[in-house]
């Protein structure tokens, strides 16, 4: 397989603003998201991803004109997420200038919503986005949350993927709630878990701290990789990840700086 | 210097927003519209396309796009496609058993790729040939794909045909063609950063 291993940027957004510390670039505004976006594209970002936070539907429309000013610049693929519930969610934001649209909630509460997104957009555009733990009551031991990991969603982590991904889902953005925040390296066996039973492209997120960390998810299957901090504090580079996996032998898109 | 003129066709299809931006970053004037008269005069008229393909013969055809494609390819004035939007060029497409006719400028057959990972989905790599136009100054550089169905046999394709071949998972497919002034890309140059931005220039160059 010659197509690259993705690397990942997350930024999450509130009313049309990038929140959580900044600090990779010395910008003027790091809370400006399409100046980020662009300094990430620049970069060698391979997509970028926006978690929409936003409560109020005056947030979402702030957010859908970032993402709008964001698209106009940055001319590499764009996801988004939050607050999506079914096709009209996903068409505003299609309309906005984004390539694709992660649903997590909004599918947990009605799975039909993902074969009504997918047969009217096609499986391409509509990530399953999942935060998923070690939950020792289900039977593939790996459990879905909601509420940022605070509640149990019910649903067997494992049975969930694949029964979004029979529903259309064109790819899988497992977040392990676990390892979220712990710079102790992304959860390997869950990685494999659900590669083991889908097709579908998946983006292993959470936990990211080393160059190794995302070797590590490469080989356990990962056919892109996410992360947040690590990348807005400046603990890694996208080059130096990059650079990481193609030592590994995984092949990456290696960009040449503007 | 005028820009050359480009008209994204507008038939509802997909990401048009970012396909226009791309253009116009490229060095092209350019309008987002379905109206016959534009597409026809215009130097270079981009046909996008995302989803199913029937869904966007269905589309194309509400617009007279058919008809429109095949007067400007007559006349010899460019076209590009881009993903769907290349993917109608050829005969027929093959979709959950559902065989759908193409715009038909290219023999050949629309189908899904063999191979376990879809979608293809991701950077990829292209063998242009030498003699390509669209791909000069960008070997080795990656493309965004994302797609499950693909052109996968071009030994019917004209002699003259330009064919830029890719792989994924083992399975080799058409990922671009240059025939006549008809160029068409599996892959999104809009999407595709820098390499894409250059492939653009290298097909607004081509027009006016």
């Amino acid at each position: 397989m010659s197509v690259a291993i993705r690397v990942i940027p997350c930024l999450d957004v509130h009313d049309g603003r990038v929140v959580k510390g900044v600090n990779f670039l010395n910008l003027r505004d790091a809370g400006d998201p399409v100046e980020l976006a662009a300094a990430y594209g620049a970069q060698g970002a391979d997509e970028l991803t926006f978690l929409d936070i936003s409560a109020s539907s005056q947030g979402r429309a702030t957010t859908h004109d970032m993402v709008r000013r964001t698209a106009e610049t940055v001319f590499i693929p764009l996801c988004v997420g939050g607050g999506v519930r079914g096709v009209d969610d996903v068409d505003v934001l299609l309309r906005t200038g984004a390539d694709k649209v992660g649903i997590n909630t909004g599918a947990i509460n009605r799975p039909q919503a993902i074969d009504d997104i997918t047969r009217r957009f096609g499986n391409q555009v509509l990530v399953l986005s999942l935060d998923a733990r070690r939950e020792a009551g289900q039977p593939s031991g790996y459990g879905v949350t909601t509420h940022g990991g605070r509640q149990s969603a019910g649903l067997d982590a494992i049975a969930w993927v694949k029964e979004a991904v029979d529903r259309g889902s064109g790819e899988i953005l497992l977040n392990s709630m676990d390892a979220d925040g712990t710079t102790g390296g992304f959860d390997l066996p869950m990685i494999e878990a659900v590669r083991a039973v889908v097709d579908v492209p998946v983006i292993a997120s959470g936990g990211a701290g080393t160059v190794q960390h995302f070797v590590d998810a490469a080989r356990a299957g990962a056919d892109a990789v996410l992360a947040a901090s690590v990348f807005h504090y400046g603990t890694l580079s996208i080059a130096e990840v990059k650079q990481g996996l193609a030592e590994a032998g995984f092949p990456v898109r290696m960009v040449t700086p503007a | 210097m005028t820009k050359p003129l480009v008209v994204v066709l507008d038939y509802g299809s997909g990401n048009l927003h970012s396909a226009t931006r791309a253009l116009v970053a490229a060095g092209a004037d350019v309008t987002l519209t379905a109206d016959a008269d534009a597409a026809l005069n215009a130097d270079g008229l981009v046909v996008p396309g995302v989803g199913a393909f029937a869904a966007c013969m269905d589309g194309l055809r509400a617009v007279g796009g058919p008809e429109l494609i095949r007067s400007r390819l007559d006349d010899g004035r460019p076209v590009l496609g881009i993903c769907v939007g290349h993917q109608v060029m050829f005969g027929h497409g093959v979709e959950h058993g559902l065989d759908t006719a193409g715009v038909g400028i290219l023999p050949g057959v629309v189908e899904r790729l063999r191979c376990e990972r879809l979608p293809h989905m991701g950077w990829n790599t292209v063998e242009p040939p030498p003699s390509t136009t669209l791909f000069a100054g960008l070997a080795g550089e990656r493309f965004y794909f994302v797609h499950s169905y693909a052109v996968r046999a071009a030994d019917r394709l004209p002699n003259d045909a330009r064919v830029t071949w890719a792989d994924h998972d083992g399975d080799r497919f058409v990922a671009g063609v240059e025939v006549g002034a008809l160029s068409s890309t599996q892959f999104h140059p809009e999407k595709s950063g820098q390499a894409g931005a250059a492939l653009l220039r290298n097909w607004i160059a081509t027009l006016g």
